[in-house]
């Protein structure tokens, strides 16, 4: 494991564009705390946001999950590179004539999606304690504890997510090729999400038919925090709109995310398997 | 005779194209093998059969025995197929370190098998920035990482100006007279000739030739001879029965004996019939005269 692991990591240490990518985006995760410092101070108006309870726990972890998940994309673009160069640069051929089998290139690779997911993990977590126990109005840890199941979900995302683009870069052996298949997939999700809601039968209700496509599941896994703002549950409440959205996270969710992220592993192998080079 | 690697029925398809059909044959420790064949004889497909990066359609191979999976045997082998492969953003060292790792072989062998390539002061540079013939010598230095029990080169001289070509030539040449086992694909006949004990001939993927070199042809050479009466000769050599062919040449009578006959033999017999010779000498056939008729005598 430590070996497979070193493999890809001189990999991607020696290219430039993967380090940077890597250091802009976990400089981004960071940045989260930015929004802290977001103050308007027009005369009567005071309005600092962190004051507006979005750090709260256990609120915050919530919210910084859903934000930090964004920033994927950065790593998208790492992780597909890193596997359609293997194919440019014929080096996976070197590879396996060097003696490393197939199962073994994959799981270098995986064994590196695991670390870049867990070490995302660690840094929203951290951040997330941090500003929480600067700005939090509750700070007692049965309340700090609470709704950890987000970091949970915000880990199988980003390992889903990752598998998807290696297996894409696998796949279309060319990055830009394999990132553009990826937007034309996510437009294909919800072209199929209209088509449902437009044609679907009535026994079959389409939010159920859309809840197992890849990319929806994922972001189904961490639904927007922004509703259970109070700022904005007041607002809503005023122009008489009930805000009744189950923002959990649901084991069904991380269920159909986990098979995703098998099938995505399963399929890299199989075609990493079957195609000669 | 230790068995490095066997291969039996080995066979690979592309569609309707059938590659390298049922291809068997086997090689042992300390022998040089050429594998000889123009392009697109399958040559590359069967190194990729039996490298592990192309699939066969049938047929098996087994490496040192069969004891270990392939990719673990590969640990024990060198190869350098078509084109250096290396990651360009890395340096020679770095990517030699990178095949260490994969061959699980401590990193010190590579000052050695750096200096042996002459490649030593450039070992810090990035491989993009590498000459061609600099490329392969670096391949060669990788595939020696692991001082491997045998060496398997496809074109290694391929693409290579004059001056690259005697580099990697000598390269072989030295690794040779090492012991090393060495399967070498050329197209190149003089390449082969010149190191190989063994030769497997292909065409459009079938085997034509498997064994030592010194027995790709079966006949007993040919003598060149001119005399300052030609009608002579050649009436004296019909009715020799040691030779069972005369043919003229250009300037030169050729004939070809029906066993092995010595080149006093001939002249003494020559000589009593009172043929004065003004040449006489015994030829064997180039490896690539040989290689033609056998390729030849294929398609008939």
């Amino acid at each position: 494991m430590k070996r497979l692991f070193l493999i890809e990591y001189e990999k991607l240490r020696a290219n430039r564009s993967s380090r940077i990518l890597i250091g802009a985006y976990f400089i981004l995760l960071t940045s989260i705390a930015l929004i802290a410092a977001i103050k308007f101070d027009i005369g009567p108006i005071k309005f600092h946001l962190a004051e507006q309870g979005i750090f709260n726990f256990p609120y915050v972890w919530h919210f910084n999950a859903y934000i930090g998940a964004w920033f994927k994309i950065f790593l998208a673009v790492v992780i597909v590179s890193m596997t359609a160069n293997e194919y440019s640069n014929k080096t996976i051929k070197q590879n396996l004539i060097d003696g490393l089998s197939k199962r073994e290139f994959l799981h270098s690779k995986w064994v590196m999606l695991f670390a870049l997911a867990a070490i995302s993990t660690l840094f929203i977590f951290v951040v997330s304690l941090i500003l929480g126990l600067i700005y939090s109005n509750y700070n007692e840890f049965s309340i700090i504890v609470q709704d950890l199941e987000y970091l949970a979900a915000f880990f199988i995302k980003l390992m889903a997510f990752f598998g998807l683009c290696l297996f894409l870069g696998t796949a279309i052996k060319r990055s830009a090729f394999a990132l553009g298949f990826l937007g034309i997939w996510q437009m294909f999700e919800g072209f199929c999400y209209g088509m449902l809601k437009w044609k679907s039968p009535e026994w079959l209700n389409a939010e159920d038919v859309y809840r197992f496509f890849p990319l929806n599941a994922m972001s189904n896994l961490i639904r927007e925090p922004f509703s259970r703002l109070s700022a904005v549950r007041n607002l809503a409440d005023q122009v008489g709109e009930q805000m009744t959205k189950n923002t959990d996270v649901q084991l069904l969710d991380i269920l159909i995310v986990s098979v995703w992220c098998y099938i995505f592993y399963a399929l890299t192998y199989r075609l990493l398997k079957r195609r000669d080079l | 005779m230790k068995l490095i690697l066997n291969v039996n029925e080995l066979t690979k398809k592309f569609g309707h194209l059938t590659a390298v059909d049922r291809l068997s044959f086997s090689i042992e420790k300390g022998n040089v093998y050429g594998m000889l064949g123009p392009n697109g004889s399958g040559k590359s497909t069967t190194l990729g059969m039996i490298l592990n990066v192309v699939n066969p359609t049938a047929g098996k191979f087994s490496w040192f025995g069969g004891t270990q999976s392939t990719h673990q045997a590969l640990k024990r082998v060198g190869a350098i197929i078509e084109r250096p492969n290396f990651y360009p953003f890395m340096t020679g060292a770095q990517n030699l370190q990178l095949v260490c790792r994969i061959k699980e072989v401590p990193k010190s062998k590579i000052e050695e098998k750096l200096e042996l390539v002459d490649l030593l002061d450039r070992k810090h540079d990035k491989f993009k920035t590498y000459s061609l013939g600099m490329k392969q010598r670096l391949a060669i230095a990788s595939a020696l990482l692991n001082d491997p029990e045998i060496l398997i080169l496809d074109e290694p001289t391929n693409g290579l100006d004059p001056q690259g070509i005697a580099q990697v030539r000598d390269i072989i040449f030295k690794i040779a007279a090492q012991g090393t086992t060495i399967l070498l694909a050329s197209h190149l006949l003089d390449e082969v000739e010149k190191v190989c004990s063994h030769v497997l001939v292909l065409q459009k993927g079938k085997q034509i030739y498997f064994g030592p070199v010194t027995a790709l042809t079966t006949d007993h050479g040919y003598f060149e001879l001119d005399a300052t009466d030609l009608a002579r000769l050649l009436k004296a050599l019909e009715e020799n029965k040691l030779i069972k062919a005369v043919e003229q040449q250009g300037a030169l009578v050729l004939a070809y004996p029906n066993e092995t006959l010595e080149i006093e033999t001939l002249s003494k017999a020559l000589t009593s019939k009172g043929i004065v010779l003004t040449h006489l000498a015994k030829k064997h056939k180039s490896l690539e005269e040989q290689f033609l008729t056998l390729t030849k005598k294929n398609k008939a």
